[in-house]
């Protein structure tokens, strides 16, 4: 869902980059307590992965295609703040090597692609891991539903930025329905690339997995510590 | 699998991705331009700024083989992220010892050997 230039007027694009720098600036900061000598080189792996699985667009039917945002994944692998780095950098050599999303609609798409899938895809996997049993079998799985969720999200942001800052007059309602209607399959294909790729690093490394941390350390130290969060 | 292995592993499958499997993705729209088209505002998108670049559109200028003409663009974009989203986080993690330590009590086999 890169988004081109000139879909969105000047005043939308500036207030999208206002906030995708704010958004960056913050996760600047808070990825600190996410990084460390081990957890570094995986955010950087994070985001090359993502780079790379952004160039493979799967069919969805009907003259239609979609690919990997990574937000969802890239928060569960490597924490929230970070992945909204590895996205950020992805979107920036993609808007300003590839040509891929607008430069003046860079902003616009690290606030949908980084800002918003990373923070749906993020909640609901930690509101999933509350609910489901402490074991690292549900961890992908609770990853592939985020992901799923993730992606209608960013496309409802999208229906609602292109309301209010649109530069053609369309009917909202359509482009509501046709955007969540095919962001859903895209979704599918999100959460299955989400859900292998995830459950692939919890099989040979869970320790290198942010979302799975915390039974990490249960696991290893059988008892728990008061201070450690989660 | 020790760290380093498993670094070099993601890599290796992030190189292959965007190096050979991006040649079979699917060229159709995707869902936003698919939209964009059906709802009527697709024709208000503009080449970006960036479109003269020698890797836009994940093409490397002056390549005649489109397999290596995409291939490249993939591999050079996949180096480009790689390196400034390592950077940034290398230079904005936590310094030093504490934690290494208690985190990695799992690790069989890890080597307590610091990478650069």
């Amino acid at each position: 869902m890169h988004v081109p230039d000139a879909f969105l007027d000047a005043p939308t694009s500036i207030a999208t980059g206002v906030v995708a720098a704010g958004a960056v600036a913050l996760a600047l900061r808070r990825a600190r307590t996410e990084l460390d000598d081990r957890t570094a080189p995986m955010a950087g792996l994070v985001a090359a992965f993502v780079f790379a699985a952004q160039m493979i667009n799967f069919p969805v039917g009907a003259g239609t295609s979609g690919h990997l945002m990574g937000g969802a994944l890239a928060a569960v692998l490597v924490g929230p703040w970070t992945a909204v780095l590895c996205l950020a950098v992805v979107l920036l050599v993609q808007g300003l090597f590839m040509a891929d999303g607008g430069v003046t609609a860079l902003g616009t798409n690290i606030v949908l692609i980084g800002v918003v899938t990373t923070a749906v895809g993020w909640l609901v996997f930690r509101g999933l891991r509350a609910v489901l049993p402490r074991r690292l079998g549900v961890v992908a799985p609770a990853a592939a539903v985020a992901a799923l969720v993730s992606v209608p999200a960013a496309a409802v942001v999208f229906t609602a930025l292109f309301a209010v800052g649109g530069t053609v007059p369309v009917e909202n309602g359509d482009v509501l329905a046709a955007m969540v209607g095919w962001h859903v399959l895209i979704g599918i294909g999100e959460a299955v690339v989400t859900g292998l790729v995830v459950g692939a690093v919890v099989k040979v490394r869970p320790d290198l997995v942010h979302g799975a941390r915390d039974l990490i350390a249960e696991r290893t130290l059988e008892i728990r510590t008061t201070g450690t969060s989660a | 699998m020790r760290t380093r292995r498993f670094y070099v592993v993601a890599l290796l499958v992030a190189l292959l991705v965007a190096g050979v499997g991006s040649y079979y993705a699917s060229a159709h729209p995707d869902g936003l331009e698919y939209v964009a088209e059906k709802t009527g505002f697709l024709h208000a998108a503009e080449d970006s700024a960036a479109s003269d670049s020698p890797l836009a559109d994940y093409q490397v200028v002056g390549v005649d083989d489109a397999r290596l003409r995409g291939g490249l663009a993939g591999v050079l974009g996949v180096l480009l992220v790689l390196l400034i989203a390592g950077g940034l986080a290398w230079a904005v993690r936590r310094r030093g010892r504490p934690d290494e330590a208690e985190r990695s009590a799992d690790e069989p086999v890890e080597d307590p050997a610091k990478r650069r």
